[in-house]
């Protein structure tokens, strides 16, 4: 299962109100596309949807599969499989890259004690996973994004979503500092989870990132709300005319 | 105020316990010329022993309490008992350990850690070493690794030699005073050229009330050997405050290599005040690691003399200060030749109002050409109450050389208490991350049993900050 929807959502932080009433509906299933000008909100609303604790949520419901999540701690929000791969993932010094991909790995499989058959086959799968997505094994020793380059960082973003087979993922500009190779692989990541059980919120600028992932809607934001929807023509539009013929 | 119970209850359940015991010499409480006298007579020492107590005693007494860094004025030392002697016997088989006193130690997990990954255990118990240990093929290469007292009547010329030469009893308040007073402590002494390849441990135990605890420790590692050494300390949870007054010299001469590990974990009556210092002879390298947990009161410097051209000293530390904490600690070196080098890294956790001072110094003497230096200490502070200060301080009398200095003061951050919990992490399990994030540049240089206990008693510290 993995629909998601937001009614009437209003929110600010430190008094400024930065969503005016998003509505939005991602169905079971849907991957759809969220773009919009710089400073429309599009970040904030990924964050506020997993629960940022900056974030003052005024009025409005944000409700995964049914349940109204907006209550619940962002870890709770986690478990009921709520991913967000970050836009500028924050280094965590100290803390292994590998052990935040266990942690994921086995609360995912309800596993508490680490066997040496879970570890193993978790070394086999991350070994698959970091392939598929052209990073070294290597990166297994590094902090968590520490000392990454912005491509990296957005790479291994896609590798703790693959491990966590979130059944809604919330994918903010991870299209963005990829050259062509790297933007494919985590293109086909994103699509290997595709499925009946699963839906994503894609945010970005560009065009590129969908032609590989080619979603079932787009929504358009700006000044903290939805000001068009559609289907993918409404891409080819933006490319050409750009964001001057929306609504005020 | 919860939390603190919670955490002084399970410092109560796994060292606060105390177990009673008789022992079989106490002097009275209290400090004057005859109880020197009376230790000194009870060790059957040689008479410059004596001298030199006497002599350290007088400078004791005339010495002000320092009026820089932590509170002190609480203490009273006329309230102190200066011995206790918990058995008349030492031995190197554990089974000819007193009862009550295997008790503790077998609580504590000493013996355990002998068997799985030490070359050489040491335990002492208030005043005395009561069990002391060493793996047969160092001692047959001549690795000595006995009790400071033992050292004394069994290797008086290499004792006599070293003894007093790192820290004199002048030093300071703290140092003559253990000068005074000292009993038990580690002696180790490594032969030219000998590598001990797995560490050698002490362990300290404060079990009485109102005792004070002076152990002596001297590392010789003679030419071109080397040795790591760790101590591990922990008292019971009294209302009274103990006393703690250490000194450590360590003398690694040329092309020596001593690390040095502590990791202290006194219960939060303890007075922890301890002068610790090294001398590094041509191209020898001195390491401390200071990990620094509990305590009332810590004041503790370790520093390296780096006396011959080409030696290095590097000191990493830590320090928790919790609820009536005050960690003032921090790290000095001296570069007094050329092409000498040192790195500190001081990383400091403050909560439920503690507080951590940080002081360093480095001094980098004319004619220390080509020296370099670099102090780097971070604080991270985890709620409103604590505090932090750092005092770093660099002294530069030669031209041709480089010293730096970095300092870092943080909270937890928010967004990557974000990041963590968006991955699926409880508030209390990313803050723990986080936490433990911040220490592991320490922690990733201990032995791998002794990373894992660390990390598991900042858990619990950590553990019940909502």
């Amino acid at each position: 299962m993995g629909y998601l929807e937001i009614k009437d959502l209003h929110v600010s932080v430190d008094g400024k109100k930065i969503l005016n009433g998003i509505n939005l509906r991602v169905e079971d299933g849907q991957v759809c596309a969220l773009m919009g000008p710089n400073g429309s909100g599009k970040s904030t609303l990924s964050a506020v949807i997993m629960g940022h604790p900056k974030y003052k949520v005024e009025k409005g419901q944000i409700i995964l599969n049914g349940k109204d999540v907006l209550a619940l701690q962002p870890h709770e929000r986690a478990e009921l499989g709520l991913f967000l791969a970050f836009q500028n993932p924050i280094e965590v010094p100290g803390v292994g890259l590998s052990h935040l991909l266990w942690t994921i790995y086995r609360k995912k499989r309800g596993l508490e004690k680490p066997t040496p058959q879970a570890m193993a086959e978790f070394k086999k799968e991350v070994t698959a996973k970091l392939e598929l997505l052209g990073l070294n094994s290597a990166f297994m020793d590094r902090d968590v994004n520490g000392g990454l380059s912005g491509g990296e960082r957005k790479r291994t973003e896609a590798l703790q979503m693959l491990l966590a087979e979130p059944g809604f993922a919330m994918i903010d500009e991870i299209d963005s500092g990829l050259d062509i190779d790297s933007l494919k692989a985590v293109a086909s990541a994103v699509d290997s989870l595709r499925g009946a059980d699963f839906g994503a919120l894609v945010i970005t600028h560009y065009q590129r990132i969908l032609d590989y992932l080619k979603p079932d809607a787009v929504h358009i934001m700006q000044d903290g709300k939805i000001a068009a929807s559609g289907g993918p023509e409404l891409v080819q539009k933006l490319e050409k005319e750009g964001y001057g013929w929306l609504a005020k | 105020m919860t939390a603190n119970i919670e955490v002084n209850q399970k410092y109560a359940e796994k060292y606060g316990w105390h177990d009673d015991l008789q022992y079989t010499h106490v002097t009275q409480v209290g400090l004057t010329e005859s109880t020197v006298r009376e230790i000194s007579a009870v060790k059957k020492e040689p008479k410059w022993m004596l001298d030199f107590r006497l002599l350290a005693l007088k400078i004791f007494e005339q010495k002000p309490m320092p009026k820089w860094g932590a509170n002190l004025s609480d203490i009273d030392f006329q309230k102190t008992i200066y011995y206790m002697r918990p058995s008349d016997k030492k031995t190197g088989n554990w089974d000819d350990v007193p009862e009550d006193i295997k008790r503790t130690f077998d609580k504590l997990g000493i013996p355990e850690a002998e068997r799985k990954f030490l070359a050489g255990v040491g335990a002492q118990y208030d005043s005395e070493v009561v069990y002391h240990k060493i793996r047969e093929d160092l001692e047959k290469k001549g690795v000595i690794f006995t009790d400071t007292d033992s050292a004394l009547q069994e290797h008086p010329e290499i004792f006599k030699k070293h003894f007093g030469t790192v820290v004199p009893a002048a030093d300071n308040k703290f140092a003559a005073l253990n000068s005074a007073v000292w009993s038990g402590g580690s002696f180790l002494y490594v032969p030219a050229g000998v590598h001990v390849d797995i560490p050698l441990q002490a362990y300290f135990r404060i079990n009485a009330k109102n005792v004070g605890q002076f152990e002596r420790t001297l590392i010789i590692a003679e030419e071109g050997s080397s040795v790591h050494y760790i101590e591990g300390c922990s008292a019971p949870s009294y209302s009274q405050d103990s006393l703690h007054a250490a000194v450590v010299e360590v003398i690694a001469k040329k092309n020596a290599k001593v690390r040095y590990t502590t990791i202290q974990n006194w219960s939060n009556n303890v007075y922890n005040l301890v002068t610790k210092r090294a001398h590094a002879h041509e191209g020898a390298t001195v390491e401390w690691l200071d990990g620094n947990l509990g305590s009332k009161v810590t004041m503790k410097y370790p520093s390296v003399m780096l006396l011959g051209p080409d030696s290095k000293a590097e000191i990493l530390s830590i320090a928790y200060a919790g609820q009536g904490m005050n960690q003032d600690a921090g790290s000095k070196v001296f570069h007094f030749a050329p092409r000498t080098t040192s790195r500190i890294l001081s990383k400091s956790l403050s909560k439920n109002g503690g507080k951590s001072v940080f002081r360093g110094l480095v001094r980098i003497m004319k004619g220390a050409t080509g020296a370099q230096a670099h102090m780097k200490c971070d604080a991270l502070i985890l709620d409103k109450q604590s505090k932090s200060d750092t005092i770093p301080s660099l002294e530069i009398g030669e031209e041709d050389s480089k010293a730096g200095h970095e300092a870092t003061c943080s909270r937890i951050n928010e967004d990557q208490l974000f990041y963590l919990a968006s991955r699926g992490l409880s508030p209390d399990a990313a803050r723990n991350a986080l936490v433990l994030g911040f220490v592991a540049p320490f922690t990733k240089e201990l032995p791998m049993e002794y990373a894992i206990e660390l990390n598991r008693l900042i858990t619990l510290e950590m553990e019940g900050n909502g």
